[in-house]
């Protein structure tokens, strides 16, 4: 079967180059759209899924569910310091992080409040946590009252640049550093140490233990000896687990979200395609005539229209995809309704997402273009040919 | 008018391409309809609270408790009529997935302070005398098939333990926005099952006069300012809207996502007017030699462009207005009160309308400056 060379599907879309990028732009639209609305919740998850070490364990009260209604005393942390699942640092100090959970509204730059985890952490959580890095100022000194702000919210709230003064809990924090943490949702968050927050937030208890694990293949014998301990009465979580549970509420509303838009709006776009090409058809039934008449083979003609079909997508589908780009790192932020507090985090335009966007363009080109290239393909040779 | 049987006419000449036009344009009304509505919803859950109550919470943040020791202070305040107070418990049925708000609360002073709150006298009465009892939303009562007298536990989080509940009445909801999915107990029975370690998470005040609301937030943070609980204050309102605002900016993202609709649709919807009116240019050209004016032609290519466009408008945003009251949809319980107002039905018709001008306006001026000589020539 000779196929039709694509030149003439190129020069065809050439004759008509309004209706061609109206449709092109129509299917463009409807890809940036799901692969803005895909970024939004990928961005999201990535930034919970990437918190947390496979190494370490996290410990809270049994049945808490999450680090704000969680309380471990001091006793108990200091028995799983003591145990041997613990790994020790190079002067046998066990890696371990007792840590004081709150949740401040603190206002944000511009107008209105917003919730921000305020996290004391042992001095050690800094090696017990990978990839914790200083980006600007220096690190906390023991027995200060002074904080490090994650480099996600040091701009979007007031009173956070290094070397200024943050209030709350009846005292005055310097702001000495800001800090990376490999995008987590760490970077959202404010740190201190713990035993300064302890007394300033008055509490009883400490909100979560994470600590290294000596051996982290080991992780459920660990869990279920911690768990067992009637002493301890708690849950123990793997922390990369824990944070990435966290994502999976919002992400599945945003992805249900996306998809649904998109799906209703592709159909829109899909008439619009079949539109266009039943139009191209109709109007060059001559031409098919006379391809017809010179031995091209009905799956031929079917085949070249699908593929003019398919070039529109094509462009349309790079098209949404420049759209999109340019999101790629915008921060934005919404709330983690597990710890109640604010996330910022970026739209991610990964090229396995581009790809996506492409392929349903692709997809939908194949759609509208299908009817429309067999009803080309059927046409009676001596009536189309009879019109010109 | 006598034009409508050409309009009508030249819409059954393509009847496929009528149909799918019609449709695209349904179904970008449609979105329209379900996104505004997201829109108008949260808009509305942040108003449902009252102007002339005000909640105060501690100053550090939401997840601190006040201290029961401000409540006489809050009582001597002048202004306040009535002090209530509430917990967020944070209980879990069963699963994680079967979340629903619960609330401790002061009964009494609670359930005088909210007339939004239905319940029958007698049931009441019978929740108000039993300290293991609690009152259920309508939604609840449907979804878990719970019934008055039944008795359900609920695992706590933030205050350990196993909680059980006897059911002694069923709300019903005097203002639509209000949610009815809310589990509200005692908060002696929170108290006294947390070792008498409660301390009550919010307080409400009931104003006597709203007008005075501004002054007596500022008043009430005035006067514990210096105290270990510093507290934050002001209306229900704002205090809701704060908890909307939390979503982050879902505003902008539908209105960016709607104005994308529109726009892919109204390429396709123009498209469409363009190749039917090119397809007809013998024909305009007859009507023209025929003696019709120019202004006519336009406005002929205009109607039937705008005629397309409102009829597929109107399906789409009353199909939509349809199938969510039909439907009772509410996204899971995430937006209570969800519904299409009226106004979001005129404001899309409006859109359609416009939607079928702009689409019709190049084509129709083009028909109208179609040279009758050109336009027959084609003829031949």
């Amino acid at each position: 079967m000779a196929a039709i060379p694509l030149s003439y599907n190129l020069r065809s879309l050439r004759v008509r180059p309004v209706a061609t990028a109206a449709t092109a732009i129509g299917l463009g639209l409807v890809v940036a759209v799901f692969i803005a609305m895909m970024a939004l919740a990928d961005g999201f998850q990535q930034v919970l899924v990437a918190t947390g070490s496979p190494e370490n364990a996290l410990v809270l009260r049994k049945g808490a569910g999450g680090e704000l209604s969680s309380a471990i005393t001091r006793e108990t942390a200091q028995a799983i310091a003591a145990s041997p699942y613990v790994a020790r640092d190079a002067e046998g100090r066990p890696l371990v992080s007792p840590e004081v959970y709150v949740v401040l509204g603190l206002p944000r730059l511009g107008t209105g409040m917003a919730n921000v985890v305020a996290r004391g952490v042992s001095p050690l959580a800094f090696e017990v946590r990978k990839g914790i890095t200083i980006t600007e100022g220096r690190m906390l000194q023991s027995g200060a009252s002074e904080i490090l702000v994650g480099r996600s919210i040091a701009n979007r709230f007031a009173n956070c640049q290094v070397g200024e003064k943050l209030a709350f809990a009846n005292r005055e924090w310097t702001v000495v550093g800001h800090f990376s943490a490999d995008g987590s949702s760490f970077e959202s968050e404010i740190w201190g140490e713990n035993e300064q927050f302890f007394p300033a937030f008055r509490g009883e208890a400490f909100q979560s233990v994470t600590f290294r694990m000596q051996n982290p293949e080991s992780f459920p014998a660990i869990q279920k000896a911690l768990q067992d301990d009637p002493r301890l009465q708690v849950d123990v979580v793997s922390e990369v687990e824990f944070y990435a549970k966290q994502s999976e509420g919002l992400a599945t509303v945003l992805r249900f979200v996306a998809v649904f838009i998109t799906a209703v709006m592709a159909v829109g776009a899909v008439f619009g395609a079949v539109n266009t090409m039943y139009a191209a058809v109709a109007n060059r039934a001559p031409e098919i005539g006379v391809l017809l008449t010179l031995g091209f083979k009905p799956g031929s003609v079917l085949l070249s229209f699908l593929f003019e079909s398919l070039l529109i997508a094509l462009a349309g589908g790079i098209l949404g995809g420049l759209l999109a780009l340019p999101l790629n790192g915008v921060v934005t932020s919404t709330t983690n309704w597990t710890s109640f507090s604010e996330v910022a985090f970026q739209f991610r335009v990964t090229p396995a997402l581009l790809g996506t966007g492409m392929l349903f363009a692709l997809l939908m080109g194949l759609c509208g273009g299908y009817f429309p290239a067999r009803r080309a393909a059927r046409q009676n040779v001596i009536e189309s040919l009879r019109q010109g | 008018m006598k034009y409508w049987i050409l309009i009508a006419a030249n819409l059954r000449r393509n009847k496929r391409r009528t149909f799918l036009t019609v449709a695209s344009v349904s179904l970008a009304l449609f979105l329209f309809g379900a996104l505004r509505s997201v829109i108008t919803t949260l808009d509305d859950a942040s108003k449902v609270g009252s102007e002339a109550r005000v909640v105060v919470r501690n100053a550090i943040s939401i997840v601190f408790p006040v201290p029961l020791g401000h409540l006489a202070r809050l009582e001597s305040m002048p202004g306040v009529a009535s002090v209530s107070w509430q917990n967020w418990f944070g209980g879990v049925y069963v699963d994680e997935r079967n979340f629903f708000p619960q609330f401790a609360i002061s009964a009494e002073r609670y359930l005088a302070q909210y007339p939004e709150l239905v319940i029958p006298a007698e049931q009441r009465t019978a929740f108000l005398a039993e300290r293991t009892a609690c009152l259920i939303g309508p939604k609840l009562a449907s979804k878990f098939g719970w019934q008055v007298g039944q008795q359900i536990t609920l695992q706590g989080t933030i205050y350990p333990g196993d909680w059980t509940f006897t059911i002694r009445g069923i709300y019903s909801v005097a203002d639509p926005s209000f949610g009815e999915d809310i589990l509200y107990f005692h908060y002696d029975y929170l108290d006294e099952g947390s070792g008498r370690n409660a301390q009550p998470g919010t307080y409400i005040l009931a104003l006597e006069d709203p007008n005075e609301a501004a002054a007596i937030c500022k008043a009430v943070d005035d006067a514990f300012r210096n105290s270990s609980d510093a507290t934050k204050t002001e209306t229900e309102r704002a205090f809701q809207a704060g908890f909307v605002s939390m979503w982050g900016n879902i505003g902008l993202l539908l209105a960016v996502i709607g104005t994308a609709v529109f726009f892919a649709i109204l390429l396709v919807a123009a498209n469409t007017m363009m190749m039917a009116a090119r397809e007809r240019t013998r024909e305009l050209a007859v009507l023209k030699a025929v003696g019709f004016r120019d202004g006519t032609i336009f406005g002929l290519v205009l109607a039937e462009a705008g005629l397309l466009s409102v009829v597929g408008g109107a399906i789409g945003i009353f199909g939509a207005k349809l199938l969510f009251d039909l439907s009772r949809f509410d996204a899971n319980g995430l937006l209570p009160g969800f519904e299409l107002e009226w106004v979001t039905v005129l404001v899309g018709i409006l859109i359609s309308l416009g939607l079928g001008f702009l689409s019709g306006i190049v084509p129709a001026r083009q028909a109208a400056r179609l040279s009758v000589i050109d336009g027959l020539r084609k003829l031949v």
